[in-house]
């Protein structure tokens, strides 16, 4: 019973928040100056006049924003202003399976190289390796996607010839994209594990558990793990959001058609729905994603599950 | 011999979602394994044994829909899948290519032009393309509910203005009209011998009534008839794929009525907005063709052996505009001030760096044999002369003002270099540059709050008309508050003279007066600067860049040279 009204409220909660981030970005959509009709080649005035008719913007703004929320509440994110023909469903589902694969790529890839690292260098506590493996992880952190990703491809596309530079179909450039993606949180992931398997490992029952014999690596893996790890696990809720909702510089590097751009590029174009649309989606993933990390977390630590 | 149409995608495949991840886990997993070996065949080769094209084409379109487009990229591939009653030639922009007229005669003033259509030219579907789906066309665009940015293009018909802006709502009006099926007679507001320049723009385009009718009115702007499977074309390649921000297909459409002579077999457009990433694309044997080319990769481009680099003319001028409505630009002293301050040679030699020429005027020169009048030069003395008539002892008097720009480093560069100049020749300290975004910097300059302004224009068709036109009083494109009326009647009478010496002759004359009272600072005429892969044949220079996509040919570089 507990637990269910704690599902319920946390639901309310994100609902709550879901609906406050959907009005403050219709709102500040609209305040930016230009417009979606402005063109290098100046537009006649009734042309516009006659554009936003057409759009419905001529209405006023608080009428607009209830029509949009009860276009919403069908799952109808509106037709898209900057693409044609196509409405914002289409745009995202189009972008969606590309952010998809380059994210959980990206993600599996951090787990991979951040996870195994920072476990290693918590057990060489204060070693040369555990130094070096730290620096390099600032390294990773500090070194910005815009930098790592074009020298992957001038090496590994361009150089070697491994995979291809760019674009999506037919091309393996998505790898170098996911292995950016993947360097750069592999590094969060590392500094993080490592922190907490510290955390832990200084802790009354692994010291019990030394003390009874059980051996180094057992300790490691079988006590301090499971509790080392949940951090880790807090961090991907967001992180893999992240990843997931499109990597603007990852995209526009290797010329992946991803959900990434279209954030960018729909503020820069006024798009208004698309604006409205590709937030609406990064803020759902957010909020679900948070919601399953407290569920997770739950079952990893015990103690959270006590304290309400 | 026509060859049968492949299809090498299915139809309005728009959703269907492609998985080249596969092939790209099997690479990582033989990467890793160290097992990878010798160089493959590149994409490149693949498409040009194919005879695909593959272009890149700056960013995605906006629409494909030729009365709702308006950027250059979108007419790009509009090109490839319609065709207008005239067409673009292959090697010279003077000269005209039938499409799907046959032939076309005028009367003696030029105000009135009969073209006469090809009874073979054909949709996609298979209906014939007639008169009336013309008319019904340019109906479509000059509505005043369809709201076509460029609608504009059209007010050459009679009555077309009037039509667009709702103060006629007869469009029997306007000055277009099918004889019958095959003949179309188009009556034009006033003479206008390069008539057939403009009707090869993509607003000119037709349309197939029963498909847009299919999705919606006949003025309904964005509906689903521009997807493939949907769209229904006239030109030599029809729409089969479009991804967004992926890449759009057009394969041979085999009702073309020239199917025969059409060289390749389809076209892929690559909407890569990022030119590093274009020109890695073209280095890795991805694209036979670049958008553009990085400025600060030119010089090594150009000092390659056999290079791929290609700089040719191209027809448009960059230019500053003045805001004559507000201090300090309001003086034309000042204007001219800075006009005559500007080293031009500098700014293209190494600022732009992609072979531009130094503009003196606004039209660049070789329009149709028109040559912008001489007026304004680089001339340091001048130009504090200037200074001193506007009132100015010295530069620092001059009260600060500023230069927006669209935020770009391409545009910044160029300001500063001139921020330079007006500093060094004139003494004057305080220019800002401001950068702006793309659309709030629209917004600022259609609202006349700035004092000098970043701006291009790239001609429409190939007459200094599509130069000049821009400057009467009130013209949308304006945009600096100047009005001039000796200017607006010289504009005028010109557009009533027919024969071409005497017409360039009235518009120097009005432009010499746009460069005496400089209310824009000429900087300098473009140039198209991008790579093209080898195995690309019968790509010519053209000022307009507009190739028309059916003569172009592909054959592997090396096997010719053998």
């Amino acid at each position: 019973m507990e637990t269910l009204r704690y599902v319920v409220s946390r639901f309310l909660q994100s609902l709550f928040a879901l609906l406050c981030i959907i009005t403050i970005t219709f709102f500040l959509a609209r305040l930016a100056p230009g417009g979606p009709f402005l063109d290098e080649k100046a537009v006649p005035e009734h042309l516009i006049e006659q554009m936003k008719r057409n759009y419905g913007f001529d209405k006023p703004l608080p009428v607009q924003y209830g029509l949009y929320l009860g276009r919403l509440i069908q799952g109808d994110l509106g037709p898209s202003l900057g693409n044609k023909g196509f409405t914002v469903n289409e745009v995202i589902a189009e972008g969606f399976p590309v952010s998809f694969m380059l994210g959980i790529s990206g993600l599996v890839i951090a787990l991979l190289i951040g996870i195994p690292v920072g476990v290693f260098a918590a057990a060489k506590r204060n070693t040369m390796i555990d130094y070096g493996l730290m620096t390099l992880a600032m390294l990773g952190i500090c070194l910005p996607t815009f930098v790592i990703a074009p020298l992957l491809g001038e090496i590994f596309a361009l150089k070697l010839g491994w995979f291809d530079v760019a674009l999506w179909e037919d091309s393996s450039a998505w790898v170098l994209g996911a292995v950016t993606l993947g360097l750069y949180y592999s590094a969060y992931i590392a500094r993080l594990t490592r922190g907490s398997m510290l955390d832990v490992l200084s802790q009354d029952y692994i010291r019990t558990a030394r003390a009874k014999g059980v051996a180094p690596i057992k300790v490691l893996f079988k006590h301090a793990f499971r509790g080392g790890i949940t951090p880790v696990v807090a961090f991907l809720g967001p992180a893999l959001a992240g990843l997931i909702g499109g990597s603007f510089v990852v995209e526009s590097v290797f010329g992946l058609p991803g959900l990434g751009q279209h954030f960018i590029k729909a503020a820069t174009n006024r798009d208004y729905w698309l604006i409205n649309g590709t937030v609406t989606v990064f803020a759902v993933l957010i909020l679900v994603m948070n919601f399953l990390v407290d569920i997770l977390q739950g079952w990893l630590d015990p103690r959270t599950r006590t304290v309400k | 011999m026509p060859r049968s149409p492949r299809h090498p995608t299915r139809q309005g495949q728009l959703t269907t979602m492609t998985l080249p991840g596969l092939r790209g886990w099997v690479i990582a997993a033989l990467v890793v394994a160290g097992l990878t070996s010798c160089r493959r065949e590149s994409k490149v080769d693949v498409a040009t044994r194919e005879k695909i094209l593959l272009l890149g084409n700056g960013g995605e379109p906006k629409a494909l829909d030729p009365h709702i487009v308006s950027s250059v990229g979108d007419s790009n591939i509009l090109r490839a899948t319609f065709e207008g009653l005239v067409t673009y030639h292959p090697e010279n922009d003077m000269l005209h290519e039938p499409g799907v007229a046959e032939r076309w005669e005028a009367n003696a003033d030029f105000s009135e032009w009969r073209f006469f259509l090809r009874k073979n030219a054909k949709w996609s579907n298979g209906d014939p393309v007639t008169a009336h789906d013309f008319v019904y066309s340019f109906n479509r665009i000059l509505h005043p509910k369809m709201a076509g940015p460029y609608a504009s293009m059209l007010y050459f018909l009679k009555n077309g203005e009037a039509f667009n802006k709702g103060k006629i709502e007869d469009f029997s009006l306007v000055g277009v009209k099918a004889i019958n099926d095959f003949e179309l007679l188009c009556t034009l507001e006033s003479p206008a011998p390069y008539f057939p320049d403009v009707v090869k723009h993509t607003t000119w385009l037709p349309v197939h009534k029963a498909t847009i009718e299919k999705f919606g009115a006949m003025t309904d702007s964005y509906t689903e008839w521009q997807k493939p499977g949907n769209q229904v074309s006239n030109g030599a390649f029809m729409l089969t794929e479009w991804r967004i921000n992926d890449q759009i297909k057009v394969r041979r459409n085999p009702h073309y009525w020239d199917a025969a002579n059409v060289k390749p077999n389809g076209i892929n457009f690559y909407p890569i907005d990022n030119n590093f990433t274009e020109e890695k694309a073209f280095r890795n044997g991805l694209i036979h063709y670049t958008y553009t080319t990085p400025e600060n990769l030119i010089e090594g481009y150009r000092n390659q052996e056999n290079t791929p680099l290609r700089i040719e003319t191209y027809n448009g001028s960059y230019f500053f505009r003045c805001n004559v409505t507000r201090p300090p630009t309001d003086n034309a002293d000042f204007r001219r001030a800075l006009a005559y301050a500007v080293n031009r040679e500098i700014i293209v030699k190494y600022v732009t760096r992609g072979g531009q020429q130094p503009a003196y005027g606004f039209t660049p020169p070789s329009e149709g044999g028109y040559d912008p009048p001489n007026v304004i030069s680089y001339d340091p003395d001048k130009a504090r002369e200037y200074l001193k008539k506007a009132g100015y002892a010295s530069g620092a008097e001059v009260p600060e003002f500023s230069i927006i720009i669209n935020t770009s480093e391409a545009h910044k560069s160029i300001a500063v270099a001139i921020q330079d100049m007006w500093k060094k020749t004139l003494g004057i300290e305080k220019v800002k540059i401001e950068n702006q975004e793309w659309k709030v910097f629209q917004q600022t300059v259609l609202d006349l709050k700035y004092d000098a302004s970043r701006a291009g224009w790239i001609g429409d068709y190939v007459d200094p008309n599509t130069f000049l036109s821009m400057w009467t009083t009130g013209d949308s494109n304006n945009n600096t508050g100047w009005s001039n009326s000796d200017y607006d009647r010289l504009m005028k009478e010109s557009a009533l003279i027919s024969e071409t010496a005497k017409r360039y002759e009235k518009m120097a004359e009005a432009e010499a007066i746009l460069l005496v009272q400089v209310p824009v600072l000429p900087l300098y005429w473009y140039t198209r600067v991008y790579l093209l892969h080898p195995d690309v044949k019968n790509w010519h220079p053209l000022l307009l860049d507009n190739h028309p996509y059916k003569h172009i040919d592909l054959k592997p570089a090396e096997e010719e040279a053998k």
